[in-house]
């Protein structure tokens, strides 16, 4: 399957090991990816805020490329706020026919033009757990990870927002999970899966933050999780780079290490750590690979109900004499 | 009874609706349910709750909503969107209000305007961003001992694990993306 790829500033260097990592498991999968040549920076949820033209003008500028060069009419970026930023890009321009014809201009100053719908949006976590599918991803599994106790974290920008269509449910989403299970890991119950992360605030009010980080990992942690899976380098830096100051300004002591949900689709397909970028992560996850076994867990016994009625502290009728 | 549309000078409500893509006009149906405030994750750092803002817009509080920090503490979860009964595009609501409170000269102080302008300064020359290093600008702009904080802090630790560009990257073909952007910002007026 061949698909344009999309990769977005963070994926250049902060979020490398995502890229490498994706790049590894496209091989395994017989996915390529086609990268947009000179594609430029979608904004974040920066532009936006300041003037709406030119923001809409930045991002539309790389549907253009991606529609001109033909790689493949469907574009998938792995990072969520490039992935939203292009996709509402598409789906508002198609919709807003003010806003259409200010593009069409702005596009035609620099010789490109865009037809909105052109292009299908992707984020990677769809095209893997949709056009691969859960079969195929299992089928790859040379190494399951039996008893890693993994944290899906799917943040905002992929499950939500809806009214474009969405692949995934937005407040409880499960394909991640999916994903997971299948490559043999853990997968725990995790109700903050969709929350979110607190974007930019480590810039702007770093205590709005920290409230946003503490309550996720406090999440991970009550539920034993040994890592955090992540599917967006926003969420991976605020999670990763700022867990010391969760942890010095809420005196709590969390290790969690936070990895792309990519890295460890490699690893269980059997390829070996240092090409799937691991060790960029700031808490090392080395303590929690290594706790994976060749042996799969047994299956937590459930309860034999009905069977000791008198373990039940019922009130009992007093001794009639 | 017929109703005749007198011709009126835009109102702020007015002028967040033209503003906003998508279904914006169905800010006029908002029933203050409360739904979007019991969702929003900033609710607790913010003056004025997502409701309590849409209330005031409709009783004409321009000042009062202009100069609120509610907007700028919205994180962009969109959780307030996807519960919204009347499907308010509230996130992108939200984004207008930035927007016009820049535009009005509003909320100068604060943080959080800076921070996305230098963002937009630096793609608008390279075409690409470097997240951390643009932090970085920023905060030596704007907040040195923030600068400091980050130096000594994470962004050492970024740095180390090769994690942070101290030079950022720059697409090729700069002047076609400025020739876009002016363009854009010439048809696309302040807001
Ligand atoms: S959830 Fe929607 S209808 Fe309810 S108060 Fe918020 S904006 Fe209005
Ligand atoms: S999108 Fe913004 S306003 Fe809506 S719930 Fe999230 S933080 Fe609050």
């Amino acid at each position: 399957m061949k698909y344009s790829y999309y990769p977005g500033c963070s994926l250049e260097k902060n979020a490398r090991s995502y890229h490498v990592s994706t790049m590894a498991i496209a091989k395994s999968l017989g996915i390529e990816f086609v990268e947009v040549e000179d594609w430029n920076c979608c904004g974040a949820t920066e532009y936006i805020s300041i003037e709406k033209v030119p923001a809409y003008a930045l991002v539309t500028r790389n549907l253009a490329l991606a529609a001109e060069q033909n790689g493949s009419t469907n574009l998938v970026a792995p990072c969520s706020a490039c992935y939203l930023n292009l996709k509402k890009a598409d789906h508002y321009l198609g919709e807003n026919v003010d806003l259409r014809q200010k593009i069409d201009l702005a596009l035609e100053a620099g010789g490109l033009s865009y037809q909105p719908g052109s292009l299908n949006v992707q984020h990677l976590l769809e095209i893997i757990a949709v056009d691969i599918g859960y079969e195929e991803i299992e089928a790859q599994v040379k190494r399951p990870l039996f008893n890693l106790r993994v944290a899906p974290y799917y943040g905002c920008l992929v499950p939500r927002p809806a009214a474009m269509g969405s692949f995934d449910d937005p407040e409880h989403p499960t394909s991640l999970d999916n994903i997971l299970k299948r490559l043999g890991a853990t997968v725990i119950d995790f109700p903050l899966k969709a929350q979110c992360c607190g974007g930019h605030m480590t810039q702007i009010s770093e205590e709005t933050a920290l409230e946003l980080l503490r309550r996720l990992l406090k999440n991970a942690a009550d539920y034993k999780a040994d890592m955090i899976a992540t599917l967006c380098p926003m969420c991976q830096l605020n999670l990763d780079a700022y867990q010391d100051a969760v942890n010095a300004h809420f005196g709590t002591d969390y290790k969690i290490p936070i990895v792309y949900f990519t890295q460890l689709m490699g690893l269980a397909f059997g390829l070996p750590a240092d090409e799937l970028g691991f060790g960029s992560e700031i808490v090392s996850a080395r303590p929690a690979l290594e706790k994976i076994t060749l042996e799969e867990p047994k299956p937590a016994r459930t309860r034999e109900r009905g069977k000791k009625k008198t373990d039940l502290p019922l009130p009992t009728r007093p001794e009639e004499g | 009874m017929t109703h005749t549309v007198t011709s009126r000078p835009p109102t702020l409500f007015d002028n967040v609706i033209a503003e906003t893509p998508g279904k914006a006009l169905n800010l006029h149906a908002c029933l203050q349910c409360g739904t979007c405030a019991g969702s929003c994750p900033s609710g607790p750092d913010m003056d004025h709750s997502p409701r309590a803002i849409f209330a005031m817009l409709d009783a004409g509080m321009d000042d009062e909503v202009l100069n609120s920090n509610t907007p700028w503490f919205c994180v962009s979860c969109y959780y307030c969107m996807v519960r919204c009964p009347q499907e308010i595009p509230i996130t992108d609501i939200m984004y207008t209000l930035k927007r016009l409170a820049i535009k009005e000269g509003y909320y100068q102080e604060d943080k959080a305007p800076e921070f996305s302008e230098t963002f937009c300064d630096f793609v608008e020359h390279n075409g690409r961003s470097f997240e951390l290093g643009i932090a970085m600008r920023y905060h030596l702009r704007y907040h040195p001992l923030g600068a400091f904080k980050m130096a000594a802090g994470m962004g050492l630790h970024l740095f180390r694990k090769g994690r942070m560009d101290l030079t950022p990257s720059r697409i090729k073909n700069v002047s076609q993306l400025k020739s876009i952007l002016n363009k854009a910002k010439e048809l696309g007026g302040a807001a």
